[in-house]
């Protein structure tokens, strides 16, 4: 079963206090390595059926109607053939 | 007037706002997210709090109640609508206001007594003001650092839309100072900072807050 998935991630002028915060607490833990984080947030969508382009084409206005304000936020929509919980949950029973 | 103020579900400042529009001289009438008739209200109050748990953004899932499909109509015939805190929110989200509101830039929820310059005295919710007044009012918010892109801010200015504007200090990294704002036609005006609960003198900093359920009558009577 195939499920799109939509990425929102706040846009890079927008400051992301979030994304600061996990930064600040990195080099605390040790790592050192990493200069900058964003924070942004992962839909995962089931849609019955095959995924046309009429069905991208209403995810994407999903996904610009509610899942994600385009005056902060950029999102990106992706069909996956498993998603990582079904993933996880193969690599469990194997 | 009949003001109605709406409960949404994880609204924590609608009783204090039917109590100040009470004490401002108008009526108060509940009204219910899940209702989309406004009970023949003349104005109507969109309070604070967390409505739906603030889950997805602030202000996202309420702007889909049957309520605001109601308000959103009557906003746009005029009718005046104050949207305060969580309110705010609800009325960027649902584009009766440009811009939006983001969490705070030092990462900490404020709650503070806070100065306050009022900037546009021609709306419904603020007539009682004189132009320039500074007042305190009560600020207490996570997600209250407002943001647009520069052509919006400079509209916004030059269009003298700027209601309110944080003195001394900036509490939530909001762009320009700005505590809030209001439409073209300034019958909407969303507010970060709580005028209701700068009510009465018993509680709170004073009773700076009074202007904006008073300015109604004014309006009426003018």
């Amino acid at each position: 079963m195939a499920r799109v998935v939509v990425d929102v991630m706040p846009k890079p002028e927008i400051l992301d206090p979030q994304g600061k915060a996990v930064l600040g607490a990195l080099p605390r833990l040790g790592f050192d390595l990493v200069t900058d984080v964003r924070q942004g947030k992962r839909f995962e969508l089931q849609v019955d059926g095959e995924i046309t382009d009429e069905v991208l084409a209403e995810i994407e206005k999903v996904a610009e109607t509610l899942l994600s304000n385009p005056v902060i936020e950029d999102f990106e929509v992706h069909v996956e053939e498993h998603s990582v919980a079904e993933v996880a949950h193969e690599a469990g029973r194997a | 007037m009949r003001v109605g103020v709406v409960t949404f579900p994880g609204s924590l400042d609608d009783v204090d706002a039917r109590r100040a529009v009470t004490i401002g001289g108008n009526e108060a009438v509940a009204l219910w997210h899940g209702d989309d008739d406004l009970r023949g209200v003349d104005a109507v109050v969109l309070p604070g709090g967390f409505s739906y748990g603030d889950y997805l953004r602030c202000g996202a899932i309420s702007r889909f109640a049957p309520v605001m499909t109601s308000v959103v109509d009557a906003a746009g015939k005029g009718m005046p609508v104050l949207g305060i805190c969580n309110g705010f929110q609800i009325l960027c989200e649902s584009h009766l206001l440009p811009g939006a509101l983001i969490r705070n830039d030092h990462r900490k929820f404020v709650c503070r007594d806070q100065r306050l310059r009022i900037e546009r005295v021609d709306t419904p919710w603020t007539s009682a003001y004189a132009a320039g007044a500074e007042v305190t009012i009560v600020l207490k918010n996570g997600e209250g650092g407002f943001v647009a892109d520069q052509p919006t801010l400079d509209r916004l200015e030059g269009e003298g839309r700027v209601v309110a504007r944080y003195l001394d200090h900036n509490p939530n990294g909001s762009l320009r100072d700005i505590a809030g704002i209001s439409n073209e036609r300034g019958n909407v005006v969303g507010l970060m900072p709580h005028p209701e609960h700068a009510v009465e003198d018993l509680t709170g900093p004073g009773t700076d807050g009074l202007g904006f359920f008073t300015s109604l009558v004014e309006k009426a009577f003018a």
